[in-house]
């Protein structure tokens, strides 16, 4: 049996373009829907698939305000069965800040008598992209961690855990529980909600705490965006009558065999 | 100033984002040493030297006969040896050796920097929302512990080439390092994403290629142009499309090619920050407004099922 912690981070859904807060330290969000990082929902899947093969239960945590309840709720309903909310201002918690209010969350929850064999995070934010949190839990709680994994299986007190290696193979990681992993997407289909599981999700509480100690923040001055550059596209035509025009390019770029 | 580099190598040597991280650096300062894990090889030294490197430290041994980034990262701290910055490539490899090396050092990293702002303190800019937008960020502690984004500047060398001398580092692997190690490492399939990363052209499709039957002409298209492979968005590999390898975009490849037809696809943060440093874009597309179409150096305005087929025919009829 294995329990496994998953957290994720609510993230503003962008489309095509980003426009930033006033005062340039955030995006504005106002029109847009939110979602999770991709790592992170292959992170959800990975949680529930090993939570149902070992007989365990798959945790979702975030940091975040009441807001976020929207993403520990579709968490809930692809299949976890408890959900935390860290309730703080997530803008105001750097990397190294999150990792400790999660630690002492694993470490809470352990006290009271439940363990997390496996705690996974995404390998990296698709906001803030800072490429560490797992590895900072890691320290705090002592564990060991792989980054960038894409596949687990867990067996006994052991994680096998795969991912991606620099000449395009697949490094394979045998690591003994309790252990962090930051996951990537690509090694397994996240999974859709059902109707019965959204039902069933309305009706898990949510553990609410809030964290000790004040963050120190990520030290962030502000954001900038590259100048908006005015369209300089040429419209080669309409439909397939601009085919021949198409390969006039081609020729020219030299890319026709 | 001293800064630490950790670089990365396979057969060719220092691999590019390294050797982009060598030259970034050094427009910071002079004193530039390399730290390799693994062997050292003379014509490695050579290369490093080329690039301004003016000491080659090395760390080899049992416990880095397969990757494990705790052990590497005792390698950097034992190497850093009070130099006020450390930097590497910001790859994988680089990310997770570097924020282990700052929970050992209790400072702050900054992942895909790109700029640096100002040095006293130092502040940089570092790539946020998957390159679509930059953060300003300053490093107070005392070391400062980066990775440099690739492609922020180009890998090139010194004016002056350096003779670095190479000093072995003796480096103090305690067990808890390799509790996470590499086992094993299998081999990729041959077809996955390299030759996607290396394409000269890459044909692009999105939500609009309709269904996983959608591609037939796409796949066409890249048999008929020289170099080229298939490339999709993010929704096209969610709803189960195509295989999550040919993938471009922000957590996909990120690819350069000489050219980018972009099928079919709106051009989404995701997927622009994948493709959007391609010399020349194509954008094919039905809606006139897509910002990947606004963004494009050319555009067709229409179906892709439609043109896309018309192009194959006259690239068919060209060749004879």
């Amino acid at each position: 049996m294995a329990n496994v912690l998953v957290c994720i981070k609510r993230v503003p859904d962008l489309g095509g373009e980003i426009r930033l807060t006033a005062d340039a330290m955030g995006v504005d969000d106002s029109s847009l829907g939110h979602t999770v990082s991709p790592h992170e929902e292959a992170a959800v899947e990975l949680a529930i698939q090993t939570a149902k093969d070992t007989g365990g239960e798959a945790t979702v945590l975030t940091l975040g305000s009441e807001d976020a309840v929207e993403q520990l709720r579709n968490a809930l309903a692809l299949g976890c069965t408890g959900a935390v909310l860290v309730e703080a201002d997530a803008a105001a918690y750097g990397p190294a800040d999150v990792a400790a209010a999660v630690a002492d969350v694993v470490r809470d929850h352990e006290a009271a008598g439940t363990s997390y064999d496996l705690v996974l995070v995404g390998n990296d934010a698709s906001d803030t992209g800072d490429f560490q949190v797992g590895v900072r839990l890691s320290y705090l709680l002592d564990r060991p961690v792989v980054a960038g994994v894409s596949t687990l299986s867990v067996d006994g007190g052991e994680v096998t855990a795969r991912g991606g290696s620099p000449d395009g193979g697949t490094e394979v990681y045998q690591v003994a529980l309790p252990a962090v992993l930051t996951v990537m997407e690509g090694g397994v289909e996240p999974r859709y909600p059902s109707i019965p599981g959204r039902m069933k999700a309305k009706k898990i509480a949510i553990d609410r705490v809030t964290p000790t100690g004040e963050p120190q923040g990520s030290g962030r001055r502000r954001l900038t965006l590259p100048p908006a550059q005015p369209s300089q596209v040429t419209v080669l035509g309409e439909g397939p009558e601009a085919a021949g025009a198409v390969v006039d390019l081609l020729e020219s770029l030299g890319v026709t065999r | 100033m001293s800064v630490l580099v950790l670089v990365e190598t396979d057969e060719g040597g220092a691999v590019e984002v390294s050797r982009e991280t060598l030259a970034f650096v050094r427009g910071t300062d002079a004193d530039v040493r390399a730290l390799v894990v693994g062997e050292v090889s003379p014509e490695l030294v050579e290369q490093l030297g080329s690039y301004g490197v003016r000491e080659v430290l090395r760390a080899d041994g049992e416990a880095f006969s397969s990757y494990a980034a705790a052990a590497w990262a005792s390698a950097v701290v034992a190497a850093a040896d009070g130099v006020p910055l450390v930097a590497a490539a910001g790859t994988p490899r680089g990310n997770e050796v570097l924020a282990h090396v700052a929970c050992r050092l209790g400072v702050a990293m900054a992942a895909n920097v790109v700029a640096v702002e100002g040095t006293d303190p130092l502040v940089v800019s570092r790539q946020v929302l998957g390159g679509s937008a930059l953060e300003e960020l300053p490093l107070p502690d005392a070391v400062a512990v980066l990775t440099v984004a690739g492609h922020a500047c180009e890998p090139s060398t010194a004016d002056e080439p350096a003779a670095p001398a190479v000093r072995e580092v003796s480096v103090d692997v305690p067990a808890a390092d390799l509790r996470a190690r590499v086992v094993r490492t299998e081999p990729g399939e041959p077809d996955e994403s390299g030759s996607l990363k290396s394409a000269r052209v890459v044909v692009g499709a999105g939500r609009g290629a309709g269904s996983a039957d959608g591609f037939k002409d796409l796949l066409e298209l890249t048999e008929l142009l020289d170099g080229a492979a298939l490339g999709v968005s993010r929704v096209v590999t969610s709803l189960g499309w195509r295989p999550h390898h040919e993938q471009v975009g922000q957590t996909g490849s990120r690819v350069t090619p000489d050219l980018y037809v972009a099928c079919g696809i709106s051009g989404a943060i995701q997927h622009w920050a994948g493709m959007s440093t391609s010399k020349t874009i194509l954008a094919i597309n039905t809606d006139a407004d897509a910002p990947m179409v606004t963004k494009a150096h050319y555009a067709v305005i229409g179906d892709l099922h439609e043109i896309v087929p018309a192009i194959n025919e006259e690239l068919r009829r060209r060749a004879g």
